[in-house]
């Protein structure tokens, strides 16, 4: 490479740097956001309103299955936990949560599957299918407006750190982290979007880009395609040790499953 | 499974205009996707909406590929009498739901 070249090189990568921030630092507690404030009046009506906002049919469904007995114990999940309106209520504000058998921490959505596995003897629900995406946003409908709780078991530190540095290291064809986005740029576009700081309140929520509800899990390997990154699979732990770690980032934040997003 | 969302006041004087909301789930399929393999998607759209009160059609409306996931529809009419709204959507591949709601008129 010639002298010339090399300059010209160097300026580009001076005004790269000088356009966009990429020095990875945390959002002050108090300029924290809900995705839901960056949203328009008309798409923030259609999730204010439980008759216009789509994720109430999965809701409504999530409902009917929690008291339908599936499985060989032919239990239903009201058998064991009775009036969902108050045994689940706050349970969403405090996962991924540490499982003492798995010695991992599992998320709402491996919960379910392990109580169907395990208590109802039936089949493990499929990731996003519509059954499971069902369940979860009834589950977590009974904790809406709710803050959410930084899980305290000593067992999840480890667990979180591995989120973190997995939130900060760049990654992908892009070579970015979680962070030059949502913690460095949130307030900027990409192409015509609002970036966003990340914050996981609202999951599982209906988006009018999927026009389906999804889980945490889809957004997140949506993003790594996005910096052409390999995606984990769903379920993998990298990807429930991301959601600890957003969960931590958003604590106190209010839940407001099932949210609407663009 | 839940299959729609209704909205309509339960009381109104009469004369007064109404605001009816519905929300019904159905995945909309163009027609126009393929999949990985190449094979045409096949066309699975709701085709026709319409509200009776009390017998008496008072709002159609006719849907194309166009047209979002969970289709919601929302108009207005005036309360005249205490009855019932029917609603009824017709589509591809034989789909037909019904739901209804009732209204006080004083």
């Amino acid at each position: 490479m010639s002298l010339r070249h090399a300059i010209v090189a160097m300026l580009l990568a001076a005004v790269a740097t000088a356009t966009l921030r990429l020095q990875a630092s945390e959002i002050p507690h108090f300029e924290r956001r809900s995705g839901f404030s960056f949203m328009t009046p008309e798409t923030q009506a259609i999730q204010n309103d439980d008759t216009s906002n789509p994720g109430m049919l999965w809701t409504l469904d999530g409902e009917a299955l929690w008291t339908s007995k599936a499985g060989a114990a032919g239990k239903s999940c009201a058998d064991c936990h009775g009036d969902a309106r108050v045994s689940m209520r706050g349970v969403a504000t405090h996962y991924p949560d540490f499982d003492a058998a798995q010695r991992q921490p599992v998320n709402l959505e491996q919960r379910i599957n392990l109580c169907r596995t395990g208590h109802q003897q039936a089949s493990a629900l499929a990731y996003e299918s519509r059954e499971l995406l069902a369940l979860t946003a009834f589950i977590g409908r009974q904790s809406r407006g709710l803050p959410i709780k930084p899980n305290s078991d000593s067992n999840i530190e480890p667990f979180l750190a591995a989120g973190r540095a997995l939130f900060l290291r760049r990654q992908g064809q892009l070579n970015l982290a979680c962070a030059n986005c949502h913690d460095d740029n949130w307030d900027r576009h990409l192409a015509g979007s609002a970036i966003t700081q990340a914050h996981p309140t609202g999951y599982p929520l209906y988006r009018l880009e999927w026009q389906t509800l999804g889980s945490l899990q889809r957004r997140l390997r949506n993003c790594m395609v996005g910096t052409r990154a390999e995606p984990y699979d769903y379920g993998a732990l990298e990807l429930v040790e991301l959601e600890l770690y957003l969960m931590s980032r958003a604590a106190g934040m209010p839940i407001e499953t099932p949210a609407v997003r663009p | 499974m839940a299959s729609a969302l209704i909205n309509v006041p339960g009381k109104a004087k009469r004369g007064e205009i109404i605001e009816i909301k519905t929300l019904m789930s159905h995945i909309m399929e163009t027609g126009f996707r393929h999949t990985v393999t190449g094979e045409p998607i096949p066309r699975n759209i709701i085709t026709s909406f319409s509200c009776h009160y009390n017998g008496v059609e008072i709002f159609r409306a006719d849907l194309f590929p166009a047209i979002a996931a969970n289709p919601f529809i929302s108009f207005s009419t005036v309360a005249t009498e205490s009855g019932t709204f029917d609603f009824h959507w017709i589509g591809d591949r034989g789909f037909s739901e019904s739901a209804s709601a009732s209204i006080t008129v004083e």
